[in-house]
């Protein structure tokens, strides 16, 4: 089996609205799958349905020839979720902090350790083992908890807006670790705001507005049909954001406010 | 899959401990409160302290085991850690299991604080210490679970705590802490029979003193069990509902 998730007729309602609207798409296993959009558009609701966070209100998902609503314990053993927030425990140091998660997750102690020891070592946090979550920047924050979610080596890796408030230092540090990670076979799905990153880093982008989804393809496919110099000028023709962007730039913006 | 389920509860248990519980706000709170209401009402009636040790313990486990648990849900949801749970193999059940027994913990180790201090500085005898224990034990985890389903329940911290002082504070005054059900007067009776502070000072007078007030131990430990149960599953639903 290629596909390490396929998705068919994914649907989401919250209440009446549509959030996202019947969308089809497949990750194949070992490559960066960059799900694209803009604020809104149903990325981070498809992350939740596929993780187990929200219950689909139609169609189906698989991931490693799992169904996500049946087989969603088996599917968690298996994923690792990095979600928009750096949602660990302040006041647990950043090693208390990978071991529980680590126990979570049924990890032997033995191997935990050793996992524990060679993340922290990867991440460069070794000197900041014993500091609390709290004290961590934002940078580090993000950095132990990409590690969290590896402690249980899980063959799949949901990114939800990675590099989202960083430095650009810390940005470079964490794509040149997505990077690593997926050379060592991690299959990774990412959602990020920033368009050069997913140019540099996926293999695929599927691009979704309005909650469904305008295409799927690799970034060079994408620039050469629709004619543009870069991934994110296609980005911008696929979503049809050119209009409101020469609009915001006319002070449209401002008129309509 | 059981084991592992019941062993991710207990870390999450001992994490909460850890972080949320063994803090010198909650612990002061656990044993300042009962103590000063105590205090209010021994300076009024000298020479009944004796007396008002079952209800005692049984409010220090009321003020341990809820302080906390409460607002601990409220709290994990804001900074986005209880979805970080979620995300994790074990089921919600297990999730919330191991928050009651956090709380479980607390509310027992605050209530020996209370037991060991009425033996040692008052004298006071037990009936059957097993039994106490036990009785501890139950009446630690249905305000345990009373606690997680209040946080499961309310969107808001402060809305927690308004939510849980609706009922402890008249369980205070309806439930036998500081005067005996039996000698209340009739038409508040059936309202102390709801609370199930009530079940739980009863017992503890019983394996204390060899005496209850209020109903023959078995069914009080019957009537806190199924509190326990039926808040325990009100609170999964609760919480699966918001998820989904």
């Amino acid at each position: 089996m290629n596909n390490v998730i396929e998705v068919v007729n994914l649907t989401k309602y919250y209440d009446n609205f549509l959030a996202v609207d019947h969308i089809n798409f497949e990750v194949k296993k070992g490559e960066i799958f960059g799900f694209l959009g803009p604020n809104g558009a149903g990325k981070t609701t498809t992350i939740k349905m596929l993780t187990g966070l929200a219950k689909p209100s139609e169609g189906t998902a698989k991931i490693d020839g799992k169904d996500i609503v049946k087989q969603i314990v088996e599917i968690k053993e298996i994923i690792g979720v990095v979600t928009e927030d750096s949602n660990l425990y302040d006041e647990l140091s950043v090693v208390d902090n990978l071991n529980f998660m680590g126990q979570l997750y049924g990890v032997p102690k033995m191997e935990r350790e050793r996992k524990i020891e060679e993340l922290l070592k990867r991440f460069g946090l070794e000197n900041k083992k014993n500091v609390k979550f709290a004290k961590l920047s934002k940078g580090m924050k993000r950095k132990v908890t990409i590690a969290a979610a590896l402690v249980h080596k899980p063959k799949m890796l949901f990114l939800d807006e990675p590099t989202t408030g960083l430095d650009i230092l810390s940005a470079r540090v964490l794509r040149s670790m997505i990077r690593e990670l997926n050379r060592a076979g991690v299959t990774i799905f990412l959602t990020t705001h920033y368009i050069e990153e997913a140019e540099q880093l996926c293999d695929t982008v599927a691009i979704i507005v309005n909650g469904r989804i305008k295409t799927s393809d690799i970034p060079r496919n994408l620039i050469l049909k629709t004619k543009t110099r870069n991934l994110e000028e296609a980005f911008i023709e696929i979503t049809g954001l050119r209009e409101e962007i020469i609009l915001a730039e006319k002070g449209g913006e401002i008129n309509k406010v | 899959m059981i084991k592992k389920e019941i062993k991710g509860a207990f870390y999450i248990a001992w994490k909460d401990l850890k972080t949320y519980y063994l803090k010198a706000p909650n612990i002061s709170w656990g044993i300042m409160f009962p103590i000063v209401m105590a205090l209010a009402f021994v300076l009024r009636n000298p020479g009944e302290i004796k007396e008002l040790i079952p209800g005692l313990i049984a409010l220090s486990i009321l003020f341990a085991s809820t302080s906390a648990e409460a607002i601990v849900i409220v709290f994990e949801r804001r900074t986005k850690t209880l979805e970080r749970l979620l995300l994790t193999p074990l089921s919600i059940e297990s999730i919330l299991f191991g928050k009651v027994i956090g709380g479980v913990v607390f509310g027992f180790l605050i209530s020996g604080v209370f037991l060991i201090g009425s033996v040692v500085f008052l004298g006071t005898s037990i009936s059957n210490f097993i039994s106490l224990i036990l009785s501890l034990l139950i009446s630690a985890l249905v305000f345990s679970v009373f606690g997680t389903f209040v946080s499961v329940y309310v969107k808001e911290i402060f809305d927690a705590m308004t939510l849980a002082n609706f009922f402890r504070f008249p369980m205070i005054f309806l439930c036998g802490v500081f005067i005996p059900v039996s000698s209340m007067p009739s038409f508040i009776r059936p309202l102390a029979y709801v609370f199930p502070l009530t079940y739980s000072v009863d017992l503890i007078r019983f394996f204390l003193t060899g005496t209850y007030d209020v109903v023959n131990p078995l069914i009080g430990v019957t009537v806190l069990i199924v509190y326990s149960v039926i808040l325990f599953y009100l609170s999964v639903f609760t919480l699966k509902r918001r998820v989904e």
